[in-house]
């Protein structure tokens, strides 16, 4: 049950101060090392909810701005079907925004709540979209790319070992894959197109790559959360580990459409059986994740205007039920 | 902006197919009832996943406690007998 989880959080966690709070993390562990789930109203230690809390809203959060990137294009898809493909695509991230809210309600904060740190820009989101679309060919990549790394990050996190998280992520990624397909078909037809359509494509891939790759976060060794999150199972696999998949999965994608992956070291290496690459440029990354990217301010914007013009409907539909409330009454 | 009540929460349950029960498949705001239904059909419904949907305001829903699991389902713990596999039946004996 979703908000029941949130009014009584369960017995067992009003009295941890008088009971043995080391022996209620030895269960939990417990429950966790055998694969079970953790659902709402379970015991949990605070450090797991907030983790979680942090991870599912940002997850949330990445969800809804990204659907302002694409957004830009939906009047000027170059034909109707691609039209109606991207309008589908755009709304399936606002149900993954919304089934991700729906789970991190489950843990104890309100919708509202979240929205508030989203515009307030005390909540992160996936720093990828504050990259703009400047050509028809970026939405192309975004889906093939992006959707191809939060794919690769997501699939994982169906197995989470929080039930609600987990469900969602089941949910999510059934519709992931029509997302990476239908932007490498655009890639496609820009690649197999006229040499300008093509070299569209090109600078598509070079701008929408090393975002991409930084999609996994920081190197291992500058994470400090995997640790833990790996022995909760909130994540099953490390930043690099995704990371290396990603490109090994991808770089070969990029040679069917003829098209040059931006990296200069970029290798095939026979003996590890995996492409080895460039040095990544994290301050570009760390300057985009401090508010200084391209597209950042604009895109917080955007949201805030929404929440705000959006109040009068949200007051007016609940004024409303409660005049059909009362009339309701008066008549029964 | 608290002073803007935010839109009541409800529980949706999804009938996938005719012949199947509702299930519950996550949670969505809305205004009243008859906007729950319309916001499940957009958000859970997308691909034809349903063809009928309750929602229940989530405030109505009471839950047991899983601290008190133990005591709730104990009772049924020492009934094997309640299981046909309980019976030992000799193997010439058919359609038993």
């Amino acid at each position: 049950m979703y908000t029941q989880g949130l009014d009584s959080l369960g017995k067992e966690s009003l009295h941890v101060a008088s009971t043995d709070t080391t022996a209620l993390e030895a269960r939990f562990q417990g429950k966790i090392d055998a694969d079970e789930k953790i659902e709402p109203k379970d015991w949990m230690p605070d450090a797991y909810r907030h983790t979680l809390l942090r991870q599912i809203s940002q997850h949330a959060h990445s969800e809804i701005v990204g659907m302002l990137p694409e957004g830009n294009w939906i009047t000027r898809a170059p034909s109707l079907r691609r039209k109606a493909v991207l309008i589908a695509k755009v709304q399936d991230e606002g149900g993954h925004g919304m089934y991700l809210y729906s789970a991190a309600e489950t843990l104890g904060l309100s919708r509202d709540q979240m929205l508030q740190q989203l515009i307030a820009g005390t909540a992160k989101y996936s720093s990828i979209f504050n990259y703009p679309t400047p050509t028809w060919a970026d939405v192309g990549a975004i889906g093939w790319l992006v959707d191809g790394a939060a794919i690769m990050n997501q699939i994982p996190i169906c197995r989470c070992s929080y039930g609600p998280y987990a469900r969602a992520m089941v949910r999510i990624c059934k519709e992931e894959s029509f997302h990476q397909r239908q932007g490498f078909e655009i890639m496609m037809t820009l690649a197999r197109g006229t040499p300008a359509q093509k070299e569209m494509a090109q600078a598509a891939l070079n701008r929408w790559w090393w975002p991409s790759v930084m999609m996994f976060g920081p190197n291992d060794a500058e994470s400090k959360h995997t640790a833990q999150s790996i022995k909760w199972k909130i994540k099953r696999f490390t930043n690099d580990e995704l990371r290396q998949h990603f490109i090994d999965v991808t770089v070969p994608q990029a040679e069917f459409l003829g098209l040059k992956v931006p990296d200069p070291d970029l290798k095939w290496d026979a003996a590890t059986e995996h492409y080895t690459f460039g040095t990544i440029d994290w301050t570009e990354f760390q300057n985009v994740l401090k508010g200084n990217g391209p597209c950042n301010r604009e895109r917080l914007e955007t949201r805030r205007r929404a929440y705000e013009d959006g109040q009068w409907v949200r007051d007016a539909a609940l004024a409303h039920a409660q005049k059909h409330k009362q009339r309701e009454a008066k008549a029964a | 902006m608290s002073d803007h009540p935010e839109w009541p929460l409800f529980e949706v349950f999804i009938r996938s197919r005719q012949g199947l029960e509702h299930k519950h498949v996550g949670s969505i705001h809305a205004a009243d009832s008859r906007m729950a239904i319309e916001h499940a059909r957009d958000v859970y419904t997308r691909r034809q996943e349903g063809i009928s949907i309750w929602v229940v305001r989530s405030s109505e829903v009471t839950a047991s406690d899983p601290a008190d699991a133990d005591a709730l389902f104990e009772p049924a713990r020492d009934k094997v007998y309640r299981h046909p596999t309980f019976y030992p039946i000799p193997p010439e004996v058919k359609n038993l």
